[in-house]
């Protein structure tokens, strides 16, 4: 935390950290001098929100229709299925997505094989949102089910026996009981992924894009931004002083995000 | 109770969209397997296919005479073993201490615990840390180290250890046992499904870490091999990128992407194949850690 202290000095290797120029917030200008910094701010936010609100969707659809399945065995291998994709490394689905999305992948042979013309989707920018949300829930949706189910595994079953009595159809049932009871993990959950929206998932962008530049206007967020502007010209206390903003920016996200659960209904907020 | 109409179209619904969400999950695994075992000769014909056209084994022989692929996996053996072992003693002792009633300020402590999850200090002070600070520069250690503990494993481990009853390492102190008797003899026998799931969890991270590996690591024997996939991929991206660009066909030129697949193989293949024996572990123990949470 005390290497905060870095994004107000102008940092010399030589002399360390404390012996640097106190320069203030020059480093910061210096990000918002270009005009980079909302293109990235952009994507990242964009980005992420796509994320949080289709994996969330994805999530309790799945872990709702799996408590919906009366056979065991079918529940359990599905399950095991849906959580297994979690496993893997960014690395190793960007090389999943090569096998699908390049020139010869199965994507480009359907379009194909039904008179269309293959897309390039590796030199088209305007379609990785897209890419990335999708291979985002196939990545997390099944395995942040696990935490939905579990809530709905504890929700008290004669709620459900009780509506039964009353002739209340299982789309009743998960309509208007299990959703209102799941609510508040819901939010819970959504809160504290919405304190990481202003952290672009490096990870995932740096193994599926790399260095591919043709892709950057849609799929370069703040920290891919940062890591070139880290290689290419090594200022660390601009780069620190851009952590830093992201940080303060999404605790305050936090804080903010809480504040209107506690109003909304304040059983689900976090402090 | 008789069923409705709408009660099986719900039933039909859920196990439709569910099989084939799973299927969907499946897919392009299979995909990559079965090119990996494809010559590159039919793949550059046919595509990527389900089922290979071509039975070869050529790409496995190139990845294992190449010579990277063997020190990368002693690489991310060595960092997976030893890294579980120490994070699993710091999470596991910290969280007693912080779930132990009789501890001064552990509400506080576990606050800046969870405070951590929120807010760091992002990333050129704790590269600053690591090389300059620590020394841990191009070191395994700082494949290790840096991730010892997760906040968030951290706190799954205290709410299971919240969920003894006190009464246990109570007469057990009554008996003269001291904090670490009481933890090991105890506590961590009990919470069996807890430690295998948070174990697992600290596991598949070292086993898939290549994000440190790229800040800190500069010697090619040192790479982890998620690294080195990307590394491998990098390459030919580089160059399939700037073919695009000149519209030239560079076959033959570029690494053989049936090498790729296979190298995405090896490096998935253990998790796979112990995949169903843990399975049924993590998800008990996410589930009693969470509830709570």
């Amino acid at each position: 935390m005390f290497g905060l202290y870095i994004a107000f000095v102008d940092y010399r290797p030589m002399k360390g950290i404390w012996a640097s120029d106190f320069v203030g917030i020059e480093n910061f200008k210096a990000f918002f001098a270009t005009n980079n910094w909302i293109t990235v701010t952009g994507n990242t936010l964009f980005l992420n929100a796509l994320f949080i609100f289709f994996t969330t969707l994805t999530s309790v659809i799945i872990a709702i229709l799996l408590s919906e399945m009366k056979s065991k065995w079918v529940k359990k291998v599905t399950q095991s299925i849906v959580i297994l994709p979690h496993f893997m490394s960014w690395t190793v689905v960007s090389m999943l997505s090569l096998a699908i999305l390049s020139s010869n992948g199965i994507v480009n042979q359907i379009i194909t094989a039904m008179g269309g013309q293959g897309i390039e989707f590796y030199n088209t920018a305007s379609v990785w949102p897209l890419i990335l949300v999708i291979l985002r829930i196939w990545q997390g949706a099944g395995f942040g089910s696990i935490v939905y189910l579990a809530t709905i595994t504890g929700f008290d079953s004669s709620i459900y026996e009780a509506a039964a009595v009353d002739g209340a159809s299982r789309w009743q049932c998960i309509y208007k009981i299990t959703l209102p009871l799941l609510k508040n993990t819901i939010i819970m959950l959504t809160i504290m992924s919405v304190g990481k929206i202003f952290n672009g998932d490096f990870g995932m962008i740096y193994a599926m894009v790399g260095s591919n530049s043709i892709l950057y206007p849609t799929t370069d967020v703040i920290d891919t931004y940062l890591f070139r502007q880290l290689l290419e010209n090594p200022s660390m206390g601009q780069t620190a002083a851009v952590g830093l903003v992201q940080s303060v920016l999404g605790f305050c996200f936090v804080v903010l995000c809480n504040k209107v659960a506690n109003k909304w209904s304040p059983e689900s907020a976090l402090f | 109770m008789k069923r409705t109409k709408s009660d099986y179209a719900v039933s039909f619904v859920s196990y439709a969209f569910i099989i084939l969400f799973a299927i969907a999950c499946l897919i392009p695994l299979l995909l990559v397997l079965s090119s990996s075992f494809t010559s590159q000769a039919s793949l550059n014909i046919n595509g990527y296919r389900l089922i290979p056209s071509e039975l070869s084994l050529d790409a496995y022989s190139l990845l294992f005479k190449s010579g990277t692929v063997g020190p990368a996996y002693g690489v991310t053996i060595f960092i997976t073993v030893v890294g579980t072992v120490l994070s699993m003693l710091v999470t596991c002792a910290c969280a007693y201490a912080i779930s132990c009633k009789s501890m001064y300020y552990r509400g506080t402590v576990a606050f800046f615990i969870y405070f951590t999850m929120l807010f760091n200090g992002g990333l050129v002070p704790t590269y600053l840390w690591v090389t300059k600070y620590l020394g841990l520069s191009d070191s395994l250690w700082s494949l290790i180290l840096p991730s010892l503990v997760n906040a968030w494993n951290l706190l799954l481990m205290r709410n299971f250890f919240n969920g003894i009853p006190d009464a246990l390492s109570e007469s057990a102190r009554i008996d003269g046992a001291n904090d670490m008797v009481i933890l090991f003899k105890i506590i961590l026998p009990i919470s069996l499904p807890g430690i295998a799931t948070v174990g697992l969890f600290y596991a598949l991270a070292y086993w898939n870490e290549w994000y440190k590996a790229l800040l800190y690591i500069h010697t090619e024997w040192k790479y982890p091999l998620q690294y080195l996939i990307m590394q491998i991929q990098k390459n030919i991206q580089y160059v399939q990128q700037n073919a695009a660009n000149a519209g030239v066909v560079t076959e033959g030129l570029v690494p053989a992407e049936t090498t790729q697949m296979a190298t995405a193989v090896v490096t998935i293949g253990p998790i796979i194949l112990l995949y169903p024996f843990l399975q049924k572990y993590f998800v008990q123990g996410l589930t009693v850690g969470s509830v709570k949470g």
